[in-house]
């Protein structure tokens, strides 16, 4: 294997769990609803997706423990905000406090064991292609599950009418209210969503990242995730970019520094963050298009006049 | 009504004074620590070293983890001295700063700050290990072991007990292949366990077959064992991760420390003071030499031996600096102000020390 295969190798297990929980987060901020817990709830698919497969000792029903898990604590963020109409900025900084504490607590008994690995999945013939066989066809479920999900996300949000639903909602709650929309039953869901796909994206972290149960494992992925979805102005084609991007330069600056480049390496480390805010600085030149693609509900709470 | 919670409140009170044992009762010991208890490493050692205190000395313990070096840690060590804490112990170099800071508004409470060389007032001490004098055996192993004769280092901070432990790893392996070479990689963090597997992956795929860690979690460990790579556990005995990869962990045991000082503490007994053990006492040991040549592990018995009872001294002359300048002499001593400071390399190591 080629050095720069294995460096692309490492860039994709590095952006799977950023592009999952941020195609999660933008179907939830689609809906309007803001949900700061994806870091609590990726650390508890980490964990959950770590014990279910411990307990059964098949890496895969610890997949659908951690998307189970992410998606019921998820609920728990719906109900406050949705049908008590909570702060929800508060309330998903509150989820993601909880979300640490629990799985620390829930951990505990994990803490210095091996995990189960999740073996890839290599498809015949396909993955003998040079170069791009290894990449693309000798991964893990998740990693073929982050493309699909990709597509379906982009599908679902402009070409379904469901999906036309769920951004007439996040646009505007009121008229969509007045069309005879369900606001809360698309805003349940959506965030429902959301949290089974940062449980996934926690499970990649425990399950395929690092096979292991470590307090905090998510050291603040679920933060980048969020920005992303800021970063990608909502579209779900550069959240792909950016959680790719975010990794490839976050590998390539440990490359550099092993391969002996006197370049400091506190810039290089702060390369990732730099990358960002450059772009986020040029998308929003053009106003007009961010405005557009913003959902106009965003962080507001809906209170159904009649 | 009132009555009735007065007197509520007065049992209330009654029983929380007679749970507490009356012996212990008036001391507490408080930790503050980097990471998780969690990791599997540093901190999970530490929050030990706090359980034999509890254990051993029945005195009430209180832990913060997973504080940031910096403002926050600043915040979280006066709260704890405002709280009652008798003994705070900050148990990372970054809390350097805030721990004499705090301890200059609180001259009643013991500091102990673990790793650093700071003593501002009467009230701090400082505590280290020789965890280079394990680097250097890990080093000398390395060189035996390693086919490509290089090995990879996983780094966190350019502060002096990493900086150190890298000289003392290139030192060891020197005296068994003068041509050993050494790829550090910086991460800038202790513990961010996927950024720990990424800079082993980064390790491995250029070439390196023989991977250190001065990171706090298992994460390398597990990498290391997957692609069939060799390595050296940190902190902790990381055997479960690396069962047949690694080769020995440095272990940290703080629990003599630890309860030494507490109970110095309780008798009235505490003074300033500045600890540096090593192997000689117990407060670093080395895992079981494993996955590696029977002659090697001999060796590195041998020399485990020697530096334990004093005969070998990793920081002993002739040694140039990395720029080509001369630091000891042949025979000559590191003095301990410079090994506590340290922020140069020794030669042969392939990197520039982030300044």
């Amino acid at each position: 294997m080629g050095l720069f295969e294995a460096i692309l190798l490492t860039v994709f297990t590095a952006a799977t769990p950023l592009l999952i929980a941020a195609l999660g987060e933008l179907v939830t901020e689609r809906s309007g609803v803001l949900n700061l817990g994806v870091e609590g709830m990726m650390i508890m698919g980490a964990i959950s997706g770590f014990a279910f497969s411990i307990y059964t000792g098949n890496a895969y029903l610890g997949v659908v423990g951690a998307i189970v898990v992410g998606g019921l604590f998820s609920l728990l963020f719906a109900f406050l905000t949705i049908s008590l109409v909570t702060n929800q900025v508060a309330t998903g900084l509150a989820l993601t406090i909880l979300g640490l504490g629990l799985s620390g607590l829930w951990g505990e008994a994990f803490i210095g064991i091996p995990g189960v690995k999740l073996a890839p999945i290599v498809i015949p013939v396909l993955s003998d292609i040079p170069f791009i066989g290894k990449l693309f066809f000798a991964q893990d479920i998740i990693f073929y599950f982050s493309l699909i999900l990709l597509l379906g996300v982009s599908w679902f949000l402009f070409k379904s009418r469901a999906g036309l639903v769920l951004r007439a909602v996040g646009d505007s709650h009121d008229s969509a209210h007045a069309l005879g929309l369900s606001v809360v039953r698309t805003r349940y869901l959506a965030v429902m969503f959301g949290g089974a796909c940062s449980g996934l994206a926690g499970a990649h972290l425990s399950l395929v990242y690092t096979t292991q149960w470590i307090e905090n494992m998510t050291a603040g992925r679920g933060w980048i995730a969020l920005a992303l979805v800021v970063f990608a102005s909502w579209r779900p084609n550069r959240v792909l970019i950016g959680a790719y991007l975010f990794g490839a330069v976050g590998i390539a600056q440990l490359h550099i520094q092993a391969l002996g480049f006197k370049i400091p390496t506190q810039f290089l480390s702060a390369l990732p963050y730099l990358a960002t805010i450059v772009v986020l600085v040029i998308i929003s030149q053009n106003r007009r298009l961010t405005m557009m693609n913003t959902p106009a509900s965003l962080g507001k709470g809906f209170v159904p006049d009649r | 009504m009132k009555k009735l919670l007065a007197a509520m409140s007065a049992i209330g009170l009654g029983l929380l004074t007679s749970t507490t044992p009356s012996v212990a009762a008036d001391t507490k010991a408080c930790f503050v620590y980097v990471g998780p208890i969690g990791d599997f490493g540093w901190s999970y050692q530490h929050d030990q070293g706090r359980l034999a205190v509890e254990k051993e000395l029945g005195v009430e313990t209180a832990y913060q983890e997973s504080v940031p070096e910096g403002a926050d840690a600043e915040r979280a060590i006066e709260r704890f001295a405002r709280s009652g804490c008798n003994i705070i112990f900050t148990t990372s170099f970054g809390y350097m700063e805030p721990t004499n800071k705090v301890a200059k508004k609180f001259p009643d409470v013991k500091f102990e700050h673990a790793t650093g060389f700071k003593r501002e007032s009467e009230n701090v001490s400082t505590y280290s290990s020789k965890f280079y004098q394990g680097r250097y055996i890990q080093g000398m192993i390395a060189a035996k072991e390693s086919k490509t004769g290089v090995a990879g280092y996983i780094a966190s901070f350019p502060i002096p007990e990493v900086v150190r432990g890298i000289n003392a790893f290139i030192l060891g392996a020197q005296t068994v292949n003068p041509d050993f070479k050494l790829k550090v990689v910086w991460v800038n963090t202790w513990f961010d366990p996927g950024k720990e597997a990424d800079a082993a992956n980064t390790l491995v795929a250029q070439g390196v077959d023989i991977l250190t860690q001065h990171t706090d979690s298992t994460a390398a460990m597990q990498v290391a064992q997957e692609k069939g790579i060799k390595a050296f556990g940190q902190a902790s005995d990381m055997y479960n991760f690396g069962k047949d990869v690694q080769l020995t962990a440095i272990i940290d045991d703080w629990a003599p420390y630890y309860v030494e000082r507490v109970k110095a503490v309780m008798d009235g007994t505490w003074k300033q003071q500045d600890v540096w053990h090593g192997l000689d006492h117990g407060s670093v040991a080395m895992a079981p030499y494993w996955n590696m040549q029977f002659e090697t592990a001999a060796a590195a018995k041998a020399l485990e031996q020697s530096i334990t009872v004093g005969r070998i001294e990793p920081f002993t002359g002739p040694i140039t600096k990395q720029d080509g300048t001369e630091w000891l002499k042949e025979g000559e001593k590191a003095d301990i102000g410079t090994m506590l400071g340290m922020n140069f390399y020794v030669k042969g190591v392939d990197d520039q020390l982030p300044q």
